[in-house]
């Protein structure tokens, strides 16, 4: 198939299409809301439904019902609204129902601003929502990735029957960039008789299904976090994805970045190699689970002496980082939250002001 | 002879954790009746509120979606758009339906979404031990209004159901009760009439039942009943607000 050029936003929306989801929810917000409008004109096209909810609170009670009775479903929206999409995040987690959400990152925290971010890390790999539960957390660093990585989305929600979140920054959502839909990428129907509340008529068996999230029994309640448990060590064995760069050979310095700095830091490197500096870059796909044995490795290479942490936000990654090198190394952090991407030159000095 | 009176199929055979003399029990009972009757039981999906009513999917034998506190429709909104072939109803009480989930029973009724709403309003909050809820009414004592709900201080209690009838989507929006056998059956015939609106595709149905809740009243169950008609009665009026041929 040949490739189209399209904005972020828009590449999301068609690559749900593509990848057979044809039910979105969602409320208007920057920087993301060009999701909502293209699939306002595309879902009717193909017989699907598009809602605007009155708010993100609805929106993702909206989702959790419609992926209760079994059918796949979307929402997209940005940190604050994603803020409170979270109270349904984990009741749909609590419930093992599968759904996609995208967050195109912004800055905050409150409002914020509407330029690029990645500000909502923790929210996303850590909870956001009350009670433990794990998102499985994709970050894409281009259009093409990010496509790729809703199309992939809603196999991974049915096969986990949990949700899957897609985290991106602004620019990601903002940019235009050439794109195709890859067929091998659209999800395969999956069987939920065994838990949907699709009618007890549409079923083999004549056994009632049940949606819910409360256990008053303290065992039962703990038995159940124990299952939810063995799902979210299941996606750190199955699911961890990332990228190395320049990690071949020796390498002085490792950076770990993500999404559209770890294009920027993909620069630097560039222009450091030539000036005879070799630093290695280990990019995380995953954010939930993250690569921790992998940076661990590469930090633990022998010619690495230090390690950088360079996110769009203020030393949330690099918590991970640090659990991940375990005290083997240094680790420095450099990033900025206002809604600038760092360019080149600026992790370049980063880098050269600790590498001597 | 065959009987003449027994437990509805869509009704599960085993006790409540209802209170005494609550009128929860009834409630579902003409639900359950209702749905044997429109023989909808396996295309049937219901929405257990936050509240007593949370653990209701145990009393019922069909599909059920339990809700997050007042987000019922929302969620009934998402099942009816993606599967509106399915029956769908939500179960409310007043501290879920009035107060943290108005926003959703509002915008639900505004979209016209084609689902029903059995809206149970006993003026208090049940489940968490008999708070103030927003359809207390003046002067009633609650564990959070201890010397009586004052109105110059938290207004007056919400009238859903003229609420929703201001709308101008069409809609099924009435006001029956359950505290006697007369008014048991106005209430079944308006229940069956609001699953029957969603089953022609016709319109949003809501059905608030003035309810009893003897414990948190600190009444017996007769002397709830009593009070319900003398005081919730008059402010609270019963008849339909809204029909779908009118507009």
């Amino acid at each position: 198939m040949s490739k189209v050029l399209m904005k972020g936003n828009e590449a999301i929306a068609e690559a749900a299409v593509r990848a057979g989801c044809l039910n979105y929810f969602a409320y208007p917000i920057t920087p993301q809301t060009e999701v909502a409008e293209y699939l306002a004109k595309r879902l009717p096209e193909v017989g699907g439904v598009f809602l605007q909810g009155e708010s993100e609170v609805a929106v993702s009670y909206m989702i959790f019902g419609a992926s209760a009775c079994g059918e796949r479903v979307l929402t997209t929206s940005s940190s604050p609204g994603v803020s409170l999409m979270s109270e349904g995040i984990s009741y749909i987690t609590a419930a093992e129902c599968p759904a996609v959400f995208v967050n195109i990152m912004r800055g905050g925290p409150g409002l914020g601003g509407i330029l690029p971010s990645q500000a909502d890390y923790f929210q996303s790999t850590k909870g956001g929502g009350h009670g433990d539960y794990r998102l499985l957390c994709m970050a894409p660093a281009s259009v093409q990735e990010a496509v790729e990585m809703v199309m992939q989305a809603f196999g991974l929600a049915e096969k986990y029957r949990n949700p899957v979140m897609i985290l991106g920054d602004g620019l990601i959502g903002q940019m235009m960039e050439p794109v195709e839909f890859p067929e091998k990428f659209k999800a395969k129907p999956s069987n939920k008789d065994d838990w949907a509340t699709n009618g007890m008529d549409t079923r083999k068996s004549n056994k009632r299904n049940l949606v819910k999230t409360l256990y008053l029994n303290p065992e039962e309640l703990n038995a159940h976090n124990l299952k939810l448990k063995a799902k979210y060590d299941r996606m750190e064995r199955e699911e961890t994805r990332f990228e190395s760069y320049n990690m071949e050979g020796d390498y002085t310095a490792l950076i770990v970045s993500y999404g559209t700095m770890s294009r920027v830091c993909r620069t630097a490197i560039d222009i450091l190699k030539a000036d005879g500096l070799e630093v290695g870059m280990l990019r995380p796909q995953s954010l939930f689970p993250f690569p921790v044995k992998a940076i661990y490795e590469a930090a633990a290479k022998q010619s690495c002496e230090v390690v950088f942490s360079i996110e769009m936000s203020m030393g949330q990654m690099m918590e991970d980082v640090e659990r991940s090198v375990c005290g083997l190394r240094p680790v420095h952090w450099y990033g900025k939250c206002g809604g600038e991407v760092p360019t080149p030159e600026e992790v370049m000095d980063v880098v050269r002001s600790i590498v001597k | 002879m065959g009987k003449t009176f027994q437990r509805p199929e869509a009704l599960a055979d085993t006790t409540t954790h209802y209170c005494p003399g609550c009128t929860h029990g009834v409630a579902h009972r003409l639900v359950a009746e209702v749905i044997d009757e429109l023989g909808i039981r396996g295309r049937t999906v219901g929405i257990a509120p936050v509240g007593c009513a949370v653990l209701m999917y145990n009393y019922f034998t069909f599909d059920f979606q339990e809700a997050a506190h007042g987000r019922a429709p929302a969620m009934a909104t998402g099942i009816k758009r993606v599967r509106p072939d399915l029956v769908v109803f939500t179960y409310q009480g007043d501290g879920d339906l009035a107060s943290i989930g108005l926003s959703e029973i509002v915008h639900a009724a505004n979209r016209g979404e084609k689902f029903t709403t059995i809206f149970i309003n006993n003026a208090v909050y049940g489940m968490t031990g008999g708070q103030m809820a927003p359809t207390t009414m003046p002067e009633q004592r609650t564990t959070t209004s201890p010397f009586g709900r004052k109105t110059d201080y938290t207004g007056m209690p919400i009238k859903v159901a003229e609420l929703l009838a201001a709308l101008t989507t069409p809609g099924y929006i009435t006001r029956q009760t359950l505290i006697s056998p007369k008014y048991i059956n106005r209430s079944k015939k308006a229940i069956k009439k609001a699953f029957q609106y969603q089953l022609e595709n016709r319109c949003f149905s809501l059905v608030e039942l003035i309810s009893t809740c003897p414990t948190n009243w600190g009444m017996t169950p007769i002397d709830a009943l009593k009070w319900a008609e003398d005081k919730m009665l008059p402010y609270f009026k019963l008849g339909d607000y809204k029909l779908p041929e009118e507009n």
